[in-house]
């Protein structure tokens, strides 16, 4: 006498007969889809950091910041894409001192892109949380919405000497009165980068972008690092899994790509 | 259609406008128009400098238009409380109140969409909201709500101004009568033009509620919907509507009060009518002074640091005077002022409302600044007072409400006339046969 099938074995035959439909096709689109996008990230190690601001200064100077003065440093209305947070810790007298280097955390559940209303600040296909200034309106929904307040508005028109206007980097727009302008992971490097490599024929590789945004550059204590999230094996995929990271206000559920290392553990 | 000598009401105060301007009236137009001047110069300012010229800074990127803008939007509840609901439920007390809500609505939207333009960076750009409209954006839900909310008041403040139209347009001599002729759109009181007039205003009144409520309410949650402290709140769309219901009657208050002394309107805006709106009032401010409880209650026994940092800037910080004033004064005094039957007079609402009003534009002022002060990362905390410019602007906003509320005067009837006929001619019969409704039925014996 032939074998009964079994009535889980049945049952097992129709719910895959069933959902196969539904589970091929993404399998076979996955592995038709172009190349891999990367997903920009980077990871700050504060136990490295030694607050010597350089990498808020390389940051101005790429991107074109205009230089503050007094005057609207006072007002509270200087534009720091790249920003310094200190934080006293302890108290007198075992008092110390953290400092934090803020760009934009490009999070993933962005808070700001969610207020736009004109579509001027949105993530691009890299991760990157990026703001057209040619569209944006001012009205500066997303600068409230920011819970890192991490965007700026221009409160004036950019005001430059005639040997500041020598060294502003081409490669970056100036921005006119009136609109919001924020980090952008120095993406023209990364696009330079590309087509350099491109022109040598390969794709980019994590060496290629380690170093790349001006902050990384410029940092005297190699305490930042850029690469790719969607990378398991990069740099900055190993760093962001290391014990000691931690992201800010991860509470808030925005998914920031920007992750801090510390020894210690972090409060706010 | 009877004509003007038909009304059965003194219809001095309310026609002469059309007719004669004062030396009174242009005074006062001449004082509106200086400050709206003053305002067209601090606005240039703002044009050439940049908003750099206003007290705003980072953190606090948004301040007194903001705080402005919510406020107008506030007032416009008015004209849908009095006209629409109290049409609804068939106040008969209503009539000669209802246009000058209705007006109240129009204007404050007006302004405060002229406030949100104040605001933005870059005027310039307004039209991106309609080229690239992203509606995932409460500003985008606002953009939207508010301009229903003004076409629908606008026609609701037109439907039952056309038998006005019509009224006016068959007098034998007088201005305006072209224009009359126009917005009769050939309105003559035939019984069957008079059925389906009521009709679509009975519709409207329905219609106007919900878009009413909305515009509140999506106001609220243009801060409720982002993630900041006391901000991101669910109370705060019911909280706005019930703030609104409580400003918006205080202004109308005031309007009624300034329309019966300037227009001599003692014998239609009668003390009965300020009575009512003090208990209204009233009633609408213990609501608000609940909703105050929940929110602050709730948020000080939760003690969520970074709330926590906002609630006590409010409760012994920077904010301390103006917050403290707006609960004391503006928000629990007059409730119990006005529960005295004595104190309901006119001039005792006026008082009242004047207090209401000022202390709805500091609670308007709060909801905006405190949060902003309070970064949730340990940066500077923000400091902001508004600059000369803002306070010009502000300053030149209410002048051109007043100074479009009294040419609206003198083009239209500020009291609709055929409903205050309406309510000569049929009110007592129809109130008495809904109370005969209400009574049992009598018995056989009684009624022979």
């Amino acid at each position: 006498m032939a074998e009964q099938p079994s009535r889980r074995g049945v049952l097992g035959t129709i719910l895959s007969a069933l959902a196969a439909p539904f589970l091929l096709p993404g399998k076979l689109f996955a592995a038709l889809r172009s190349p891999r996008k990367p997903k920009w990230g980077m990871v700050i190690d504060l136990d490295r950091c030694t607050g010597c601001q350089s990498c808020v200064v390389a940051c101005r100077v790429e991107n074109n910041v205009p230089v503050a003065g007094p005057e609207l440093n006072e007002q509270d209305r200087a534009i720091f894409w790249m920003d310094m947070l200190t934080v006293p810790e302890g108290k007198y007298p075992d008092l110390r001192t953290q400092f934090i280097p803020v760009p934009c955390n490009h999070c993933e559940n962005a808070p700001c892109v969610k207020a736009c209303p004109v579509h001027a600040t949105y993530i691009n296909e890299e991760g990157i949380v990026a703001q057209i200034w040619g569209r944006c309106i001012g009205c500066r929904y997303c600068t409230t919405a920011c819970p890192y307040s991490r965007r700026y508005f221009n409160w004036k028109a950019p005001v430059w000497s005639e040997s500041q206007k020598q060294y502003l980097n081409p490669d970056v727009a100036t921005r006119p009165v009136g609109v919001v302008e924020k980090c952008t992971l120095c993406h023209h490097r990364i696009r330079a980068r590309r087509m350099k490599a491109r022109l040598e024929g390969r794709e980019l590789t994590d060496a290629d972008v380690r170093k790349l945004p001006a902050c990384a550059q410029s940092c005297p204590a190699d305490a930042i690092t850029f690469g790719d999230l969607n990378d398991p094996e990069s740099e900055v995929s190993l760093l962001s899994r290391s014990p000691r990271a931690f992201k800010l206000l991860e509470e808030l559920g925005t998914h920031p790509k920007l992750t801090y290392l510390r020894e210690a553990k972090w409060k706010e | 259609m009877e004509g003007v000598e038909k009304l059965r009401f003194d219809t001095e105060g309310i026609l002469a406008p059309l007719e004669n301007t004062g030396r009174r009236f242009f005074v006062a137009c001449g004082l509106l128009l200086a400050v709206i001047a003053w305002g067209g110069y601090a606005y240039a300012q703002q044009l050439i400098h940049g908003l750099s010229v206003t007290g705003l800074n980072r953190p606090v990127n948004w301040g007194t238009y903001i705080g402005n803008f919510v406020f107008f939007v506030s007032i416009s509840l008015a004209g849908t409380l009095i006209s629409a609901i109290l049409r609804l439920i068939h106040a008969e007390w209503r009539r000669p109140i209802t246009r000058c809500a209705e007006v109240i609505t129009v204007l404050s939207l007006l302004f405060a969409v002229v406030n949100i333009g104040t605001d933005m960076g870059r005027p310039d750009r307004l039209l991106n909201c309609i080229l690239h409209g992203q509606f995932r954006s409460p500003i985008m839900w606002d953009v939207l709500s508010i301009n229903s909310y003004l076409a629908a008041s606008i026609l609701y403040l037109y439907l039952p101004l056309i038998p006005d139209m019509a009224i006016l347009r068959d007098r034998p001599t007088g201005r305006w009568r072209w224009l009359y002729r126009i917005l009769a759109i050939g309105y003559c009181g035939t019984e069957k033009q008079h059925k389906w007039l009521e009709r679509i205003v009975s519709v409207m009144a329905i219609l106007i509620i919900p878009i009413g409520i909305s515009v509140h309410t999506v106001t609220a949650w243009l801060f409720a919907t982002t993630v900041q402290p006391v901000w991101h709140s669910t109370i705060y769309g019911p909280f706005f509507v019930v703030g609104a219901l409580y400003t918006g009657t205080a202004v109308l208050v005031i309007i009624m009060a300034l329309l019966r002394w300037g227009l001599g309107l003692k014998s239609i805006l009668k003390d009965v009518h300020f009575n009512n709106l003090g208990l209204v009032l009233m009633a609408e401010g213990l609501l608000v002074a609940y909703f105050l409880l929940c929110m602050y209650l709730v948020e000080i026994t939760g003690a969520e640091p970074h709330i926590m940092k906002v609630v006590m800037s409010e409760i012994k910080g920077a904010f301390a005077v103006p917050f403290w004033l707006m609960i004391l004064v503006g928000i629990l005094f007059p409730p119990l002022f006005l529960s005295m039957r004595r104190a309901r007079t006119v001039g005792g609402c006026v008082f009242a409302a004047a207090i209401v009003v000022a202390a709805m534009w500091i609670e308007r002022f709060l909801i905006v600044v405190p949060t902003l002060t309070q970064p949730r990362l340990p940066w500077r905390e923000g400091v902001y007072a508004p600059s000369w410019v803002e306070w010009s602007i502000t300053a030149a906003c209410l002048a051109a409400f007043a100074l479009l509320y009294m040419l609206f005067t003198k083009v239209f009837p500020i009291i609709s006339l055929w409903e205050m006929q309406e309510g000569i001619e049929h009110g007592m019969s129809k109130v008495r046969r809904r109370h005969e409704g209400y009574l049992p039925e009598r018995l056989e014996k009684e009624k022979s």
